[in-house]
């Protein structure tokens, strides 16, 4: 089980989460210019690293908000957590990034 | 809050209500254990409640701070009573506004505080029922569904959270030490009242060591 700590109610149980997929995705400024190649990237292309993924989490249970969160994807390790408005924490895993 | 009552003889639409766990009353009843482990259920319904949403800080919130008589609370936990009513800390910018049964939900009052402002007062008294569960016991009791650390000196009396009691997601209240609050959604009240009772059984026979 993954303990997230919510940037409003503290360390919770994963069971209180719901997960939100990569984070820091922007919407496209101008929608109406991509063809239909970038638009099918832009909706279902993510990155699929091996290592530390910034990605959305949001306290279904608790404060209901969205936040994000920097894991480990080969440990499962969460190495930070952060609001949406706060920029990606430079975090490394244990040992290094891979 | 006082004692519950069950105002049935309340004249209007009042009269025709029933509470989420009417039908279980008797159960609820039948499953209080006495004895140095003792526990006890039981539902106080209608409680007054409202759902309040303005941005912290801003001057809608300090003229609603004045109305309810309280700061509102600015962290997960805290709780903020004031006369009959309490605030309930949901979210950054969410509250809940709880009073027993029959207090002027100030309803209007907060609206008129809003002033238009971005913000919601909206009265939720149907959305949730209250359960009380007391006694010795009661921490053992959550702690079976509860994944939250309930001990005192994490979680002690006056503070509440959202959380889950096995699958119900609750807001759990802790009002004295050995007294809390459940406040799960109506639908789900059936549901948390029956897992109650199960989790209760074993304090009304000797401890198994």
């Amino acid at each position: 089980m993954l303990r997230l700590n919510c940037p409003w109610c503290g360390p919770r149980d994963e069971t209180e989460f719901h997960y939100g997929g990569q984070a820091h995705v922007p919407f496209p400024a101008d929608p109406h210019a991509l063809d239909d190649r970038q638009w099918a990237e832009y909706v279902f292309y993510r990155d699929n690293p091996k290592g530390p993924f910034a990605e959305r989490w949001m306290h279904a249970t608790g404060c209901r908000r969205w936040f994000n969160a920097v894991r480990d994807t080969a440990t499962y390790q969460v190495l930070a957590t952060y609001r949406l408005d706060e920029p990606r924490p430079d975090v490394l895993s244990e040992g290094g990034n891979r | 809050m006082a004692e519950p009552t069950v105002t049935d003889t309340a004249p209007g639409p009042a009269a025709l209500r029933r509470s989420p766990l009417a039908h279980l009353a008797d159960r609820l009843r039948d499953a209080t254990v006495t004895g140095p482990r003792g526990v006890s259920v039981s539902e106080w319904p209608y409680t007054t409640m409202l759902s309040l949403r303005v941005e912290p800080g801003s001057a809608a919130a300090a003229r609603i701070e004045k109305c309810l008589g309280a700061a509102l609370p600015a962290r997960c936990g805290e709780t903020a009573p004031a006369g009959p009513r309490t605030t309930l800390w949901l979210g950054p910018d969410e509250w809940l506004v709880v009073a027993p049964p029959g207090t002027a939900p100030l309803t209007a009052e907060l609206h008129e505080a809003l002033a238009g402002e971005p913000g919601s007062v909206v009265d939720v008294s149907a959305n949730r029922t209250v359960l009380e569960l007391r006694g010795p016991a009661a921490r053992d009791v959550l702690d079976k569904g509860c994944p939250l650390d309930l001990h005192p000196r994490v979680f002690t009396p006056g503070e509440a959270v959202s959380t889950q009691l096995g699958p119900v997601p609750v807001i759990l209240w802790r009002t004295a030490e050995d007294t809390y609050r459940l406040l799960p959604r109506s639908s789900f009240a059936d549901y948390l009242a029956r897992w109650l009772i199960d989790a209760m059984g074993e304090y009304a026979r000797p401890e198994v060591t």
